[in-house]
C-alpha cells in the first residue's frame, strides 16, 4: 500500500512541478537564467553591481519610472556612507509643508524621504507616455514571472518586428513581453551611462546591473533571510535527528 | 469532568490548585496517561501539526494586525511597510503567508488519513463533520486573508469568489451588494474581511476544541480500522505519542522554514505583488493552490441543467458550477453514510483503497486543471483533411482567449478535429469524484469482500513483525 | 520527560536516554526563546520611525517673550524665547530650594533659548503657559492643569506631584537661527 500511496503522490508532484512552467510560457519567450550572486541558499548582493545598477537607474528608468516604496536611507545597504546619501536626497527636491502660512513648498530631500516620482500622479504619467503607464519598480522583480532574469531579459531583448506583427505608433516589439508588444522605448544604448570602476558600458551590463538594483529594491532583507535561513536549518535538522533519537528511545522498550 | 476521584500531586503549588479547579487532573487524564492505540504510522502526526499550524497562525496574524491597515489606501503599503521597516517583519508575514499553504498541507493530509483508514465512520461521524466544519473555516479565513494586501489577485480573487454568490437565483445579486457593502469590491468589502479574517480562527479553535472533545470521547482510530479492547493495544499518549508528534512536527518545520527563507513567494502568485487596480484584470486569474480542485470544478460546469433537446433550463451552468463546489464538499459532510460498509481500514479493503486512490490522483489532476487556462488544449488529432486541422491549429494558436463560441463556431466548420481540453480534462474528473461518494461508495458497502481483519490491534501489530520477519529472510 | 514510564533492562540505558531527553528539551527551549525575540522586536519602532527622530526648527520668526510648541516623535517640544527677566529669574534661583536640583546653565545651550519636552514629568499631561493668556503657574513658567504641578523659567518643578524638571531633549544649533531637535 505504501508502494501505491508514493507512486500517486509522485505523479500528481510532478504534474504540479509543471505549473509554473506552464504558466510562464503563455506566448513569450521564456527569459533565459542568468547567473545571479543573490540566487541559492547562500546568495548575497554584490555591492559594486547595485551601485552601477543605481546609476543607470537613476540616470535611466527614472526619468519615467518612480521607485516610491525606497527611501533614499535604504542606499546605505549599496555601501554609501551617512554623508553619501545625504548628498544623493540633496540632489533631489520633494514637496513639503503646509508651512506656518499654510503653503506648500519644496526643499532639498532628506535621508529619510523616499524617491520622488517622475510624475505627480498616473494619469500625469500615463498622458506623458501615450497612455501606458510605466510602472512602479520598487517590487518589480517580485511582480514579474521571472524575477531579474524576465527583467534583464526584457531590457535586452529588442528586435525588429517580424512580419505579421503589425505596430501601432509608440509600440516596440520585445519578444519577452507577452503577446511581443512593449509600450516602452529601447531604453538603453552601449555607452549610455559612465562607469566609474571600468566595468564594460555595454547594454547587457547595464541591464544586468539595473536588474541586480531592482532585485535589491524588492527584496532588500535577501540576504539577512537566507543567513538566517542557513542558521535556522541547521538548527532544525539537528533538533529533528535528537527528536528522532528520543522518539525511538522511548519507544525501544516496546521492542 | 475529572468528578470526585483525583490522585493527589506531590507539589503543593499544583496540589492547591488542582483540588479547587483540576486542571493538572484533565491534562494528565487527556494528554498524559490517554490510552492511544500503539499501531500509529506517521500519518497520525498531522493532527498536532495542524494544531501547531494553527497556533501559529494566530500569533503571527496578530502580531501583523497590529501593523496592517485595512483600508484600500493604505493596504498595500501598510504591507510593504511591514515588509520593509518593521523590525523583522518580512519574516513574520513571510512565516503567514506559507503558514496558510502548510496549514492547508497539514489538512489535506490529515483528511485523508482520515479517509484511507476509514475515521469518518461509526461512531466517529460527528468527529469528522466537526473536522469538515474547520476545514470549510479555514477556506473562509484563507480566503479573506489572501484579500488583506490589496494586490492584483487579492482584489481580483475577491471579486471572481464574491460573484458566485450572483448565481443564487433572484436574490443573488443583492446577495452580492451585501457582501461588498457597495457596488463592487471597495472599502467596505475589505474592511469587513479584516473583521472577518481576525475573528475567524477564534471560532475554528472553538470547533477544535470540540473536536478533540469528541475525539477523547471515542478515542482514535487507528491503522487497522480496529477498536483497541484493552490495555495490551493501547499506549500513554505521553511519552510516547508526545515525543513522536515532536519529531513528527519537527521535521514539518524544517520543510516549512525551507520555504518561509528560501522560496518565500513560490506558492504566491506574482501579481499580488501589483496594487489593486480595478480597471485591469490580470491576464490569469488563478487561486491560490489549495483552492485549485475546487476551482477546476467550479468550472467544469460549462453547460446548464435542463431537459435534452428543449429550451427547458433548471440550472444555469453558472449556478451549476457553485453547485457543485459546495456540494463537493457536501460530499465530505455526508461521507459517513455513503460509507456503510462494517471494515475501516483501506488496508483490508483492496477495492476500496485502489478507487480512493484514484480518487486522490483526481484531486490532483482537478488540481492542475485549475491552474491551467479553460481554453489549453492538451491532445488533439484530426480524421479527414489535414488543411482543415492546420486552420484549426493556427486559430487556437493566435487567438488564446478566443471565447468559447468563436471555438464552436471553428468545430463546426472543421468536425474531424478531436480534442482534449482542460475543460474537459476537468469534467471527466469531476464526474469521478462525484461518482466514487454517490455510486462506488454506497456499491462498495453492499459488494465488497473484505481481507480478514485482525482480532486486535495487539495482533495486527504482531502479524506486521512476523511478515517484516519473513521479509528480510 | 522522564525514565519513570520507563522499564530499562541495563543500567547504561538511562544515562543515555536522559542525555537525550535533556538534549532535546534544550533544543525546544533555545527554538522557543529564539522564535519569540523577532515577535518582540517587531514591536519596538520600525525603522521609518526611527529615521524620523529628528527635527529641524527655524527659529527666526520667534519674539523675545514668545514660545512655539512643534511635534517631535510625536511629542510637544516647548522653544521658548525667554526674556532677560526671565533668564535673571532662572538663574539666581537657590539651588537649595529645587526638587530636581539643575542648573539653569546645563539646561539651555544659548540662555535666551530654552527648548524642552512639554510632557508633564508627573504623569504625562501638557503643562500650560505656551501662550500669553494661559496660567504660567507661580513660578512664571508653566503649571500643568491635571494635578497642579508649576514650573518655574527655566522649565524646573517648583510646586506639585511632578518627581523631575521638565526634560531637555538632546538638539545642537545647526545656524543661530535653526536648530536641530534629536
Amino acid at each position: 500500500m505504501k508502494k501505491s500511496i508514493v507512486s500517486v503522490l509522485f505523479v500528481a508532484f510532478a504534474m504540479l512541478g509543471s505549473v509554473n512552467i506552464a504558466h510562464a510560457a503563455g506566448d513569450a519567450v521564456k527569459p533565459p537564467k542568468m547567473e545571479w550572486s543573490f540566487s541559492g541558499p547562500f546568495g548575497t548582493y554584490d555591492k559594486a553591481a547595485l551601485q552601477r545598477g543605481f546609476l543607470v537607474f537613476k540616470s535611466v528608468c527614472a526619468s519615467c519610472h518612480s521607485m516610491k516604496r525606497i527611501a533614499f536611507r535604504n542606499l546605505e545597504a549599496l555601501g554609501y556612507s551617512e554623508g553619501q546619501i545625504k548628498a544623493i536626497a540633496a540632489e533631489y527636491t520633494v514637496m513639503d509643508g503646509p508651512d506656518d502660512e499654510g503653503e506648500m513648498f519644496e526643499r532639498a530631500a532628506r535621508p529619510s524621504d523616499m524617491f520622488p516620482s517622475p510624475f505627480a500622479n498616473d494619469a500625469a504619467a500615463k498622458y506623458a507616455n501615450n497612455g501606458a503607464l510605466p510602472p512602479d519598480l520598487s517590487l518589480i522583480t517580485k511582480a514579474r514571472v521571472g524575477g531579474a532574469d524576465y527583467l534583464h531579459a526584457i531590457l535586452t531583448g529588442y528586435e525588429d518586428a517580424p512580419e505579421h506583427v503589425h505596430l501601432m505608433p509608440g509600440q516596440y516589439y520585445n519578444k519577452y513581453m507577452s503577446g511581443g508588444v512593449i509600450a516602452m522605448p529601447t531604453p538603453l544604448i552601449d555607452d549610455q551611462v559612465m562607469y566609474e570602476d571600468g566595468s564594460p558600458t555595454t547594454v547587457d551590463q547595464y541591464a544586468s546591473d539595473v536588474s541586480h538594483f531592482l532585485n535589491w529594491a524588492a527584496e532588500p532583507e535577501l540576504e539577512v533571510r537566507k543567513r538566517m535561513g542557513i542558521k535556522v536549518i541547521i538548527f532544525l535538522t539537528i533538533f529533528a535527528f535528537v527528536m528522532y533519537g528520543v522518539k525511538r528511545k522511548i519507544w525501544s522498550d516496546l521492542h | 469532568m475529572a468528578g470526585g476521584q483525583r490522585e493527589k500531586f506531590k507539589n503543593p503549588a499544583v496540589e492547591w490548585i488542582d483540588s479547587r479547579l483540576p486542571v493538572f487532573t484533565l491534562m494528565q487524564k487527556e494528554y498524559g496517561v490517554f490510552p492511544t492505540p500503539k499501531n500509529f504510522n506517521y500519518f497520525w502526526n498531522f493532527g498536532a501539526i495542524a494544531m501547531f499550524m494553527l497556533v501559529t497562525m494566530i500569533v503571527t496574524g496578530i502580531t501583523l494586525a497590529m501593523q496592517y491597515t485595512a483600508d484600500t489606501a493604505l493596504a498595500f503599503d501598510a504591507t510593504e511597510r511591514i515588509m520593509r521597516d518593521v523590525n523583522y517583519g518580512w519574516l513574520i508575514r513571510y512565516i503567514h503567508m506559507n503558514g496558510a499553504s502548510f496549514f492547508f498541507i497539514a489538512v489535506y493530509t490529515h483528511i485523508f488519513r482520515g479517509m484511507y483508514y476509514g475515521s469518518y465512520k461509526q461512531p466517529r461521524e460527528l468527529l469528522w463533520i466537526l473536522g469538515v466544519v474547520i476545514f470549510l473555516l479555514m477556506m473562509a479565513t484563507a480566503f479573506m486573508g489572501y484579500v488583506l494586501p490589496w494586490g492584483q489577485m487579492s482584489y481580483w480573487g475577491a471579486t471572481v469568489i464574491t460573484n458566485l454568490f450572483s448565481a443564487i437565483p433572484i436574490v443573488g445579486d443583492d446577495i452580492v451588494t451585501l457582501l461588498w457593502g457597495g457596488f463592487s469590491v471597495d472599502n467596505p468589502t475589505l474592511k469587513r474581511f479584516f473583521a472577518l479574517h481576525y475573528l475567524l480562527p477564534f471560532v475554528i479553535c472553538a470547533v477544535v476544541f470540540l473536536h478533540v472533545w469528541a475525539l477523547h470521547v471515542t478515542g482514535s482510530n487507528n491503522p487497522s480500522g480496529v477498536e483497541a479492547k484493552g490495555k495490551q493495544d493501547t499506549l500513554p499518549f505521553h511519552p510516547y505519542y508526545t515525543m513522536k508528534d515532536t519529531f513528527g512536527l519537527v521535521v514539518f518545520i524544517t520543510i516549512y522554514a525551507a520555504f518561509v527563507f528560501f522560496l518565500p513567494n513560490a506558492l504566491g502568485h506574482p501579481d499580488n505583488y501589483i496594487p489593486a487596480n480595478p480597471l485591469v484584470t490580470p491576464a490569469h486569474i488563478v487561486p491560490e493552490w489549495y483552492f485549485l480542485p475546487f476551482y477546476a470544478i467550479l468550472r467544469a460546469i460549462t453547460f446548464d441543467i435542463g431537459i435534452p433537446f428543449t429550451d427547458i433550463v433548471f440550472i444555469e451552468a453558472k449556478l451549476g458550477g457553485v453547485l457543485a463546489m459546495f456540494g463537493a464538499i457536501v460530499m465530505l459532510l455526508i461521507m459517513p453514510w455513503l460509507d456503510t460498509h462494517p471494515v475501516r481500514s483501506a488496508r483490508y479493503r483492496p477495492q476500496f483503497k485502489k478507487l480512493l486512490l484514484v480518487f486522490v490522483f483526481g484531486v490532483f489532476v482537478l488540481g492542475y486543471a485549475g491552474s491551467q487556462p479553460a481554453d489549453r488544449v492538451y491532445w488533439q488529432t484530426c480524421i479527414g483533411s489535414e488543411a482543415a486541422c492546420a486552420v484549426d491549429d493556427h486559430h487556437g494558436e493566435v487567438a488564446h482567449a478566443a471565447p468559447a463560441g468563436e471555438d464552436h463556431a471553428a468545430e463546426e466548420k472543421a468536425p474531424m478535429v478531436l480534442k482534449v481540453d482542460n475543460t474537459m480534462l476537468a469534467q471527466f474528473f469531476t464526474v469521478y469524484y462525484f461518482l466514487f461518494f454517490l455510486v462506488l461508495l454506497p456499491l462498495l458497502s453492499r459488494k465488497e469482500v473484505a481481507l480478514p481483519i485482525p482480532e486486535s490491534i495487539h495482533q495486527a501489530v504482531l502479524d506486521k513483525k512476523a511478515a517484516k520477519a519473513a521479509d528480510s529472510k | 520527560m522522564s525514565a519513570d514510564t520507563a522499564k530499562t533492562k541495563s543500567t547504561q540505558e538511562p544515562t543515555r536516554r536522559e542525555f537525550l531527553n535533556l538534549t532535546g528539551a534544550a533544543f525546544g527551549a533555545v527554538g522557543t526563546a529564539a522564535v519569540v525575540w523577532p515577535f518582540v522586536s517587531s514591536l519596538n519602532p520600525a525603522a521609518d520611525t526611527l529615521a524620523m527622530s529628528s527635527t529641524e526648527v527655524d527659529l527666526s520668526p520667534i519674539e523675545k517673550g514668545q514660545s512655539i510648541t512643534v511635534m517631535w516623535r510625536g511629542k510637544p517640544v516647548f522653544i521658548r524665547h525667554r526674556t532677560e527677566a526671565e533668564i535673571e529669574d532662572a538663574r539666581s534661583v537657590d539651588m537649595a530650594v529645587l526638587r530636581d536640583k539643575q542648573d539653569d546653565k546645563d539646561r539651555a545651550q544659548k540662555p535666551e533659548w530654552l527648548v524642552m519636552v512639554g510632557v508633564c514629568t508627573h504623569l504625562g499631561c501638557v503643562p500650560l503657559g505656551q501662550k500669553e493668556t494661559e496660567s504660567k503657574g507661580d513660578f512664571g513658567g508653566w503649571f500643568c492643569p491635571c494635578h497642579g504641578s508649576h514650573y518655574d523659567t527655566s522649565g524646573r518643578i517648583r510646586k506639585g506631584p511632578a518627581p523631575k524638571n521638565l526634560a531637555v531633549p538632546e538638539y545642537e544649533f545647526l545656524s543661530d537661527t535653526t536648530v536641530k531637535i534629536g
